[in-house]
């Protein structure tokens, strides 16, 4: 479904490691099965030929890496970065995590990725290979065979995704997108109209889930802190199993307060939890607030750019205000 | 380990009237490195604070923990006594044991067991504290004034008499402020511009002095000693070094109805003007909503006629940087607007007006040359009523008007009616009080005057409604000392309007993050013992800023905010807060998020080199901390997401201790 043919990025890919424009690639490689597609490092080109992926299955978000690949590299590294991962890529570079002159950046359009586990939903367990054409054909060990159309499987994020611009390249492969009207707070409105009880009780439905195996953090963009708080014995909170209902939803709280005016939506956190929490609920709600109290912010729009949390004017909203309801 | 001794106050009775002071200090005795505690009656008395130093020395101690009043209070004096017995003076933490604890208990079993809970985080925190070194820095010698009222004038001139330089920023053409639009002034009855101008005259001519007319504060950057303050003059397309004020340019510009807010909007000016005959600086000024020049392109008669070419109709708005050590707000009051009022008339009659207008009618250089006329048909008015708390004292309409006394009106009123009542014995004046408030220096004398040798009617009583009938104003009013309803046929009504914080006030203090009640006074440091000092560092408060005030009570509080920075910028050096924000480098991203909120422009950014544990060189941004120019407000820490930044003496995790202690 994706319109940009995986052939385009290899070919460029290599070439630019051929001319020695780039030292390494960041790309996609395929995991264990078909659909865990992982973020790859490529320095070979014969690597490249024969196991970059670029299929309904390459959601995973690059901008991070690039804050300990850059480090290292001697030369520039090739990124290819999905509209999405370009606000990411942008925040990053406003936190100065990354020396932008060691990074190539191709922004290459993307139609949206697909949820493994709707997939599953239609095709049940024991997939045993799946092919990326104009619809996704899935096998399974028992013999099945599916023809899925890959709009009724998109994931969440991508089904309300906020915009098919690029916001930061240095090449674009395919045509420049536009920023979308999306739904994306719609969920969030859902839970505004709960009542307390109600939204407590969702939430810790949800975050009782929470095994605690870090992956939101490990994934998300806007967490590279040089020492993470979860992982520093002196912040009191520091990476251990919640002793109680309390402590686990903490984690996720303190999480979103950290990110907050920082995260771009990209969506990554939920992508990756294992629980299927919906994490992303919890910093759009924020999104949402600032939206609503600072006028419409996107993080990641531009480099630079001053997030209302960290700015102050006199036109801002008075917390007063908030609490007795003026803030419409 | 620390050595900690604590220190239990009674403060008389304050504190042991509800907190048991005894069990308090056998209490706190039991926590971890307290090896002495005791109580006393007064911790702040010289015998008080012998027992503290005694303790240091006896018990070695190394922090001090004392439970007694606000460290607002005491917190220096026991860090001085800590000094003095070879401590460090930051190892002293004071528990706020009375207006935190015995103040708002009344039962001594709650008393005792908060103030066990205050004790215990104090001590909880002590455990964590380090001795701390203050640095020093600089102070710029110049102060800026801010209003160029009777307040600002007289603030400025005791300054500059001192021997310091003083910049005023006024935001009008002139200064003078009200005063200048006052006709008489109570209770000596001399003329308001007579006292005023020759101090305006100082101003001007004063070698320390500057003015920036037409001005205002645009922003405010830095700290006590060093404020960075940059100034936008506005344009007023005169050059001012150039106009002579000879006012050609004001008798020939064709716009000739503009109104003259100077009069209250009472008679015009031109486009280009000079607000009053003693305007300091005598510059003219165009007012660009008015001239046919600035909005069409077409006249430039000011141009033709202005000899000195003093005219640039391209002047563009300025915006000059200079450094403070001192700031002093001294921005004034406005009468509320009467829109609100519909029950008096206002904006019905032109025969009802507010007693600014009044002052303009009597004044000689006011609207009609001081003769006392009607504003609707220029008649002399036979009957007038006067009607004070006009918006002041409103407890049942607080949304229409002000719950406070606005202090001035009744005095002023008593003049006004004594004043026409001696220049027209004809006039029937009628007063309409709420009570007659006359608490000052002949004062009362004044009141009675008016009263007893000028038979003027005071009438106890609000009035309900004022409508106008043909050429007349019928007063409804009830008098309550005599139990009936009045109705008074007048030809003019004067009301005493409530004052307020002019309304530049709330943006100025967020600037210059003083506080505010919630009328937009600026609050003093103490009502009582600092009354000219904001809680701000190095800004001071002035005249009606602060709250209504009179002619002389502006004028002594201006000297005493005078007296307050000349004894600032008489310092070469202040000892800075040690409690400034350091980053720890190993956990700082470098990303700027402290950088973009320090107030202070504390925060630069270095790249460092670190040795990696495989041998290899890494260099990473780090954020490093200014101390001479941090102020420890500690909103790097709060935003800084890796927690690298840390404020010395309220470090995360001495808070945290704090927060563990009352919850244990």
């Amino acid at each position: 479904m994706q319109k940009i043919s995986r052939d385009i990025l290899v070919e460029k890919a290599i070439s630019m490691l051929e001319n020695g424009d780039v030292c390494s690639v960041l790309g996609w490689r395929k995991g264990e099965f078909d659909y865990d597609i992982t973020p790859a490092v490529f320095t070979d080109k014969d690597d490249i030929k024969n196991n970059f992926v670029w299929n309904d299955f390459c959601g995973a978000n690059f901008s991070k890496y690039l804050v300990q690949k850059t480090r290292k590299a001697e030369g520039k590294i090739l990124v290819f970065l999905k509209p999405c991962d370009t606000y990411s890529f942008n925040q990053l570079l406003t936190e100065h995590r990354f020396d932008r002159e060691k990074v190539y950046a191709i922004g290459i359009p993307c139609e949206g990725m697909v949820d493994i586990n709707k997939i599953k939903e239609i095709t049940g367990d024991g997939i045993s290979s799946i092919d990326c054409g104009d619809k996704i054909t899935v096998n399974t060990i028992y013999g099945d065979k599916f023809d899925i159309d890959a709009t009724n499987v998109l994931s969440e994020r991508c089904i309300n995704c906020k915009s098919k611009k690029h916001v930061a390249y240095d090449e674009l492969i395919g045509d420049e997108g536009e920023v979308l009207e999306s739904n994306r707070f719609d969920e969030v409105t859902k839970l505004e109209q709960m009542t307390p009880d109600e939204r407590f009780a969702f939430w810790q439905n949800e975050l009782s889930k929470c095994i605690r195996c870090n992956a939101c953090r490990d994934i998300c963009p806007a967490c590279t802190c040089e020492k993470c708080v979860f992982d520093n014995p002196k912040s009191g909170v520091e990476n251990k199993a919640a002793a109680n209902s309390f402590e686990e939803k903490m984690f996720h709280i303190i999480r979103a307060f950290h990110v907050a005016g920082r995260c771009t939506d990209c969506g990554e956190c939920s992508r990756v939890c294992p629980q299927h929490i919906p994490l992303h609920l919890l910093n759009r709600k924020f999104i949402k607030d600032i939206d609503g109290f600072y006028g419409e912010y996107q993080a990641g729009d531009e480099v630079g750019s001053r997030a209302p949390l960290v700015n102050y004017t006199t036109e801002d909203i008075e917390a007063a205000d908030i609490f007795e309801g003026r803030d419409n | 380990m620390q050595r900690i001794g604590v220190f239990v106050c009674w403060c008389g009775s304050n504190i042991a009237g509800t907190v048991d002071v005894e069990a308090v200090s056998e209490a706190l005795k039991r926590e971890p490195g307290v090896v002495f505690s005791t109580n006393y009656q007064y911790m702040c008395s010289q015998a008080g604070q012998d027992i503290i130093k005694d303790a240091i020395k006896e018990h070695r101690l190394t922090g001090i923990v004392v439970c007694s009043c606000s460290p607002r209070m005491h917190e220096a004096t026991f860090r001085k006594t800590a000094a003095a017995a070879g401590l460090n003076p930051y190892m002293v933490e004071i528990a706020n044991i009375r207006e935190q604890c015995s103040w708002v208990h009344k039962e001594m079993p709650i008393g005792t067991e908060k103030a066990i809970i205050l004790g215990k985080a104090a001590v909880a925190k002590v455990n964590l504290n380090t001795p701390l070194t203050p640095g020093e820095s600089p102070v710029t010698k110049r102060a800026l004034v801010i209003g160029g009222g009777i307040a600002g004038i007289q603030t400025a001139l005791d300054i500059a008499d001192a021997g310091f330089e003083v910049d005023i920023v006024e935001k009008k053409p002139t200064i003078g402020g009200k005063m200048a639009q006052l006709d008489k002034t109570f209770p000596t009855l001399d003329c308001a511009a007579c006292i005023l101008t020759p101090k305006m005259v100082d101003v001007a001519q004063h070698e320390k002095i500057r003015i920036f007319s037409y001005s205002e504060v645009s922003e405010v950057k830095g700290f006590v000693g060093n404020f960075d303050v940059t100034i936008k003059k506005n344009a007023r397309y005169v050059k001012e070094d150039l106009c002579t004020g000879c006012g050609l340019c004001t008798e020939k510009c064709p716009m000739k109805k503009c109104a003259n807010e100077f009069n209250l909007g009472m008679d015009t000016r031109r486009a280009i003007y000079i607000p009053f005959a003693q305007a300091v600086p005598k510059v003219a000024t165009i007012d660009p909503d008015n001239c046919n020049m600035l909005k069409n392109g077409k006249c430039g008669v000011c141009a033709k006629v202005c000899t000195a070419g003093a005219i640039d109709y391209t002047q563009k708005d300025e915006y000059i940087e200079e450094k403070y050590g001192a700031i002093v707000v001294a921005t004034g009051f406005n009468p509320i607007s009467m829109d609100k009022f519909d029950e008096f008339a206002y904006n019905q009659s032109k025969d009802v007006i507010t007693s600014l207008e009044f002052e303009r009618l009597t004044n000689a250089a006011g609207p009609t040359a001081g003769k006392l006329l009607r504003p609707s048909d220029g008649k002399h008015p036979e009957t007038i009523v006067f009607v004070q708390c006009v918006g002041s004292r409103c407890d049942a309409c607080a949304e229409k008007g002000k719950e406070y006394c606005s202090k001035i009106c009744c005095m002023y009123t008593a003049k006004h009616a004594m004043l026409t009542r001696d220049k027209y014995p004809d006039t029937d004046v009628y007063v309409f009080y709420i009570d007659v408030r006359t608490p000052g220096k002949n004062f009362d004398e004044f009141y009675r005057r008016a009263v007893e040798e000028y038979g003027v009617h005071y009438i106890k009583g609000m009035v309900g409604k004022v409508s106008p009938e043909g050429d007349k104003l019928i007063v409804q009013a009830s008098d309550l000392l005599a139990d009936k309803q009045l109705k008074i046929e007048a030809d003019l009504v004067v009301l005493a309007a409530a004052i307020e914080p002019d309304k530049s006030a709330r943006s100025l203090a967020t600037m210059l993050t003083a506080s505010m009640d919630t009328n937009d006074f600026f609050t003093e440091a103490h009502p009582k013992l600092r009354p000219v000092e904001s809680p701000t560092a190095g800004v001071f408060l002035s005249g009606a800023c602060q709250g209504p005030k009179d002619i002389p009570e502006t004028v002594s509080q201006a000297g005493a905010a005078a007296a307050k920075v000349i004894g600032l910028l008489a310092k070469d050096k202040l000892v800075g807060n040690p409690c400034v924000a350091h980053s720890n480098e190993m956990m700082c991203n470098g990303c700027s998020s402290c950088e973009r909120v320090c107030p202070y422009g504390a925060i630069t950014y270095e790249a460092k080199e670190f040795r990696m544990p495989d041998r290899t060189t890494l260099v990473r941004r780090i954020a490093v901390v200014n101390p001479a120019v941090c102020q420890g407000c500690g909103c790097c820490t709060v935003v800084c997401p890796s927690g690298a930044m840390d404020l010395k003496g309220f470090a995360n995790e001495q808070i945290m201790a704090e927060v563990d202690a009352i919850c244990k």
